[in-house]
Order: structure tokens, then sequence, then C-alpha cells
């Protein structure tokens, strides 16, 4: 079998995505927290949770910092050690790095690692200008520049350079809205046509609103352990196999390429290498789609097509379920949402559903090995993870 | 440039409320900087000088922001951009003279200054955009 363990996933819950009206954003995180609790129920969750790490990317939503306390205390943890990570919209992709670290140091036997970003009670201008912070701010926000700017101007290289279409870009929402329709706990569980995709309002050409994730609430969390106690907890474990992290400048106009993202290339090569499998043994992923040409960008990025072949992988549905690698069964963060601190762990609990075979009408069938894809910012910072059944 | 001020943006600034593009350039490997910076990325060099960096270039991609942010939706629909100027510099910036469906990649532009707003609050850093040429 492929992939030595490093860590064991022994429980994974996710609150419900979408416009969670009257809820803070600690509320939402308990509400994950009690579901991880209730699916392990062999775990003593105060006795045998040694640290919490949760992503969170902006105190301006609540004007609440110090996230990492407030989460530990509303998830019935307190004392023990909680700290933040913030790394833009890979957040929790990066505490999850932290979390595999803490429990490979042997530090702490277990762990819970997770996110949360509440957002929708916040103006659309307000969120654009929050979101905004995660790139470079003297030569992009204050020349003009916003997040949806950002990925619109990979996707015109991408265009120009491999002739992708909007109408490719376009595809990769309805799919998303077609795996989230299958989705209970997704924010927009519904069908979209791709006329409707392409008639959409412009926000930043060539992208339109539906190919723009959603503005959510949600959190989500996981459950790590060593491999060798994970039997102790739980008969239905997976294993994370492969863990990789990369930086990249801030400015996305410093790069050499508009049409790649460096950081996620790095941190997928380390994560393949370290889990000792090719792109092609991949059997189901969750990539970051904050922007339809994201997921693109990412099947070329994680090799599972060659350099500008990604619109193409779209067009012959090999990324929709049923095909050769389906991506973003959950809905990814264009259907389910992208409550911007909680995805990265969110993909991962994906992850967890689809290898323990709970993931019901979105089933990938015999899945043995994922992936997760969490980028921060422009592709600042990206994180990859690898998983197999156990 | 007397070639005593400080390899920072806030300098960088300054030069372009002056209507000049400013990079550091690294004494030891040669490479130029925009924006400055204190320590050279390449070879951690703090030994640099003041070069005046090309205002011409060409469109390497491009965007038509329809939803800007709020201090920007006024001009909304505007052309953002990265220009590659001559020296192989390149910077992002607004394009204004220019209608929008005749915003193409490779088309050839040059930066125009705009100065600073006054303002109480930082930052006071000066606008620009690229123009036709």
């Amino acid at each position: 079998m492929k992939g030595k363990p490093l860590v064991s996933i022994v429980s994974a819950g996710l609150s419900k995505f979408g416009k969670l009206d009257g809820l803070y954003g600690r509320e939402i995180f308990a509400e994950a927290a009690k579901e991880a609790f209730d699916r392990c129920p062999k775990l003593d969750s105060k006795r045998d949770i040694k640290a919490l790490y949760v992503g969170h990317m902006g105190e301006s939503y609540e004007h609440q910092g110090h996230t990492g306390a407030t989460m530990a205390d509303w998830a019935g943890l307190l004392h023990i050690p909680a700290t933040r990570t913030e790394a833009a919209c890979a957040s929790s992709g990066a505490a999850l790095r932290v979390a595999v670290q803490a429990v490979l140091s042997g530090l702490a036997d277990v762990v819970m690692v997770g996110g949360v970003e509440k957002m929708t009670h916040r103006s659309t201008a307000e969120v654009t200008e929050y979101l905004a912070m995660a790139s470079d701010f003297p030569f992009e926000q204050w020349q003009g520049m916003t997040f949806p700017g950002l990925y619109a101007m990979m996707a015109t290289a991408h265009m120009d350079k491999y002739g992708t279409a909007e109408k490719d870009l376009a595809m990769v929402a309805v799919k998303n809205h077609y795996h989230g329709s299958m989705n209970p706990k997704a924010h927009f569980q519904k069908e979209i046509t791709l006329e409707a995709a392409m008639s959409s309002r412009v926000v930043a050409w060539p992208l339109k609103l539906y190919d723009c994730s959603l503005i959510t609430d949600g959190a989500s969390c996981l459950i790590l352990t060593k491999p060798e106690l994970a039997e102790k907890y739980t008969d239905m474990p997976i294993h994370i196999i492969g863990s990789g992290q990369a930086s990249d400048s801030i400015g996305l106009y410093e790069r050499e390429s508009f049409t790649s993202l460096v950081a996620a290339k790095i941190a997928a090569k380390q994560a393949y290498e370290m889990a000792g499998i090719e792109p092609e043994d991949v059997d189901v992923a969750e990539v970051h789609d904050c922007f339809t040409i994201a997921e693109i960008i990412a099947y070329e990025d994680l090799g599972f097509c060659k350099t500008g072949e990604g619109g193409r992988m779209v067009e012959k549905s090999e990324t929709k379920l049923g095909g050769r690698i389906p991506v973003n069964t959950s809905g990814g963060l264009k259907s389910k949402g992208h409550p911007v601190g909680a995805t990265g762990t969110a993909q991962a609990y994906e992850m967890y559903l689809q290898l323990t075979e709970q993931a019901d009408k979105r089933q990938v069938k015999d899945a043995e090995i994922g992936l997760s894809h969490n980028v921060g910012g422009s592709g600042a910072t990206a994180t990859v993870h690898i998983y197999r059944r156990a | 440039m007397s070639g005593q001020e400080p390899f920072t943006i806030e300098q960088l600034c300054k030069c372009m409320s002056q209507g000049k593009l400013m990079g550091g350039k690294c004494k030891k490997c040669g490479k130029v900087h925009f924006p400055p910076r204190p320590m050279c990325d390449c070879c951690f060099s703090k030994d640099f000088e003041w070069t005046e960096i090309p205002t011409k270039g060409k469109l390497l991609t491009y965007t038509i922001i329809h939803i800007a942010p709020a201090q920007f939706q006024s001009m909304a629909p505007y052309a953002m951009g990265i220009v590659q100027l001559e020296n192989g510099t390149k910077v992002p910036g607004m394009i204004k003279e220019a209608p929008l469906d005749k915003v193409k990649i490779g088309m050839p532009l040059e930066i125009v200054f705009e100065g600073c707003t006054p303002t109480q609050n930082w930052p006071q850093w000066p606008r620009y955009h690229f123009k036709p040429m």
C-alpha cells in the first residue's frame, strides 16, 4: 500500500455553510466541534485533546481577534494551548500543516485543527475590502485592484496563452454547482445552467458572478492523532500521507508567470514525494476554486493534466463525479461556499467523508487516495495535503 | 537623488510625486528592485544605488473591473493591468485614456503620475496610471 501514514484523522466536523444570521463565529465553530466529538465517542475530548490550531483570516469581520483561545473556549476545551494561524484563504490549510507537525513532533498525541469565518453580516463592499487585505497594499489595493481582478488577470493571461475560453470557466461553475446540489451542508444547493453562468453580470472581466466563490459563514474541524493510536479512538480513521506548503511574492505582478501558482506546484511536489505517489494515483480532490480559473490552474499545477490543458479537462467532464478524477465533490468554494478561514479543513472534511464512504450521493466509488489544495491570496501561500484510506 | 535616501517604498513614493519611477539596483548582484528594498532578496546585500526605471512598456495581462472597492466604484468599469516596462520591471496599475474594448495584451503603454491627494490619514501615497502611447 502506498504512503506511510504521518498522522491519522479520527474524526471531523463541519457546520452548515451559508448565511447563518444571528450566529457568531464562535457559535458556528462549536457546531463543527460538536459533530467531531459525536462522531468519535471513544474520545474523551477534555482529557485527550492536547492542543487546538484554528485558521481564521480576519478580525475585521467580527471585530474579534485572538481566535485560538476564543474557539478553544467555545469548543469546551478551555485551558489547552490554542493558536490561530493566518494565511489568508489558506489559513486552515496552514493550521492543518502545523497540527501535523505538532503530532509528528510528539508534543501532542491528539490535536484538534479547524477553521472559522463569519462574513455575511458585512456588506459586499466591506467583505471586498477585507479580502483584498490578502494582496499587496501599495501597488495592488491602493491603485484600484480587487481580488476578483487579480484572478481575472490570471484568466486573461491563460486565455491568451492557451486558448482557454470563457465557456471553460463557466463549465467549472456548472460542475461544482452540480456537486454542491448533492451536499446538504452546501451554501448554494442548486444546479445552474451554462447559459446562466455565461450571462451572469461581470465582476472583473473575464470573470462573472458565477465564476466567483460565495461569501459564506462556516466552520470546520478535524481531530488528528498518531497512526498507532488511531484504533484506540475509531475503527474508521483515514491517514494523512503527504503534506506540502510553500510561499510566493505577495504581489502577483512580481511573478514570472501569471498562468500558474509556483507555491502550489512546490507544495504539491513536496506532498507527492512524501506520500510516494504520482498525480495519476489521486482518486478524488478538493481544490481551491475561489474563482473558476483557479480550479483550471490547479489541475495543471497539481499535475492532473498537462500545462495549458486545464480547460480541456473540464470540457471532457474528467473532473465531474464519474469522471477520471472527480474534483470538488463537496461543491467546492463555488457552491459549498468559502468562509475563508474554514476552507482548508473543510476540504479535509470532504476527504474524510469520501475515504470513509460517508459522502452519500456524491460518493466517489472505491476512492483510496484523496488530495486537498488550499491557496491563500493570489497564490502567496499554498498548502497541499494527501490522504489515504486506512 | 543624492544617494543618501533610504531604499524604501516611502522614498519611491516621493520620487513618483516628482514624476520619476526609481528602483534600487543591488551593487553586488545587479538586480533592480521595484519597489526598492532594504536588503537584496537574491544576495542579501544592503548596498544599493538608485536607478531610473523607464516609464514605457507593454501590457502583459489585464481585467476590466466592474465591482470595485467603494472609493473606486464611481470610476467603474475600469481597466487594470500589469505592465512590463522597457527594462523588464513589472508594475500593476489602472489603464486610462483608452476605450475599454481597445485594451489588449501587448499594447504599448506609458505611466502617468497623478500626485498625491492631500489627506490627514495614512497612507499618503501617490497614484499613477498607464495610458496608450
